[in-house]
């Protein structure tokens, strides 16, 4: 195993870290509610009075971040290096997986974590491992 | 919904400080094999640090600090739904690099790859509502 130590930002991805925590604490403490973005976006398919504003503002908060965060600082680069079709397979197989299987990184791998639920620890464990092995197709073939 | 808004917004500047709204920094972290990356864990134990605590006491409670009802998971039960589910998303988190948090950000980002797999994420939700509703569920 070879770490990459140019690209390993522990302290940066730690106190993004502790951001992301706060976000989840500040949800669970006054939304009653696990900050988990696949079920927060896949509920809205299924509306429900008084269930719809929250979701979205919760989902708007995400997408107007980086706006905000440009007003402050320098927005870092984002290389999305896979090909579009690529894209669409893997966004088809994210939102149908994460409905069936009831979360995400966030529901599952910081929530459930955080929560010591079993399940969840399954859950992380199982797609962190599938992205280990197709991470590891991919680069064998390409 | 003024907390929900605050919530995703500190979220989604946690994932752009951590670096996790770039996919390639999250396949970095996949690539066990490659030069790796092993900052995803860091980030994952900074927000486990906060929320163990959160939720030690948000289960201690029986409302929120606004007085309205808790609402926890109950499932526990790891069924077939769970596992074929994780491996799916794993499959396409490793794909593409993204997973709906930091797609969100991208988009907010206007980058027009990210609406591509935003688009195809939310079509994926739209056709699990079909296949849920068939099977009666």
């Amino acid at each position: 195993m070879n770490i990459d130590l140019t690209a390993f930002t522990p302290a940066a991805a730690l106190a993004g870290g502790l951001l992301i925590g706060l976000a989840a604490a500040v949800f669970v403490l006054f939304n009653g509610r696990i900050a988990g973005i696949s079920g927060i976006l896949g509920g809205l398919f299924r509306p429900r009075h008084g269930d719809i504003g929250w979701r979205l503002s919760f989902i708007g908060g995400l997408i107007v971040a980086p706006l905000i965060y440009a007003l402050f600082w320098h927005l870092p680069e984002i290389h999305i290096e896979a090909h579009p079709i690529t894209l669409i397979v893997a966004g088809l197989m994210v939102g149908f997986g994460t409905r069936i299987g009831s979360g995400c990184t966030s529901g599952h791998g910081v929530c459930g974590i955080s929560r010591l639920s079993f399940r969840s620890i399954i859950a992380t464990a199982i797609f962190m491992a599938l992205g280990f092995i197709i991470v590891y197709l991919v680069r064998q073939w390409s | 919904m003024i907390v929900a808004f605050l919530s995703g917004l500190i979220f989604g500047i946690g994932l752009i400080i951590s670096g996790m709204a770039n996919p390639a920094k999250v396949l970095a972290f996949l690539d066990i094999t490659g030069l790796w990356d092993p900052s995803l864990i860091f980030v994952m134990a900074g927000a486990i640090a906060i929320g163990f605590f959160a939720f030690l006491w948000a289960r201690s409670r029986h409302t929120t600090l606004l007085g309205a009802e808790m609402k926890l998971p109950s499932a526990t039960k790891v069924d077939r739904r769970l596992i074929i589910g994780a491996m799916m998303f794993g499959a396409g988190w490793g794909l593409a690099g993204f997973c709906p948090g930091p797609a969100l950000v991208g988009l907010g980002m206007g980058l027009p790859k990210a609406l591509l797999f935003v688009a195809a994420m939310l079509a994926g939700m739209g056709l699990y509502e079909l296949f849920d509703r068939t099977r009666g569920g």
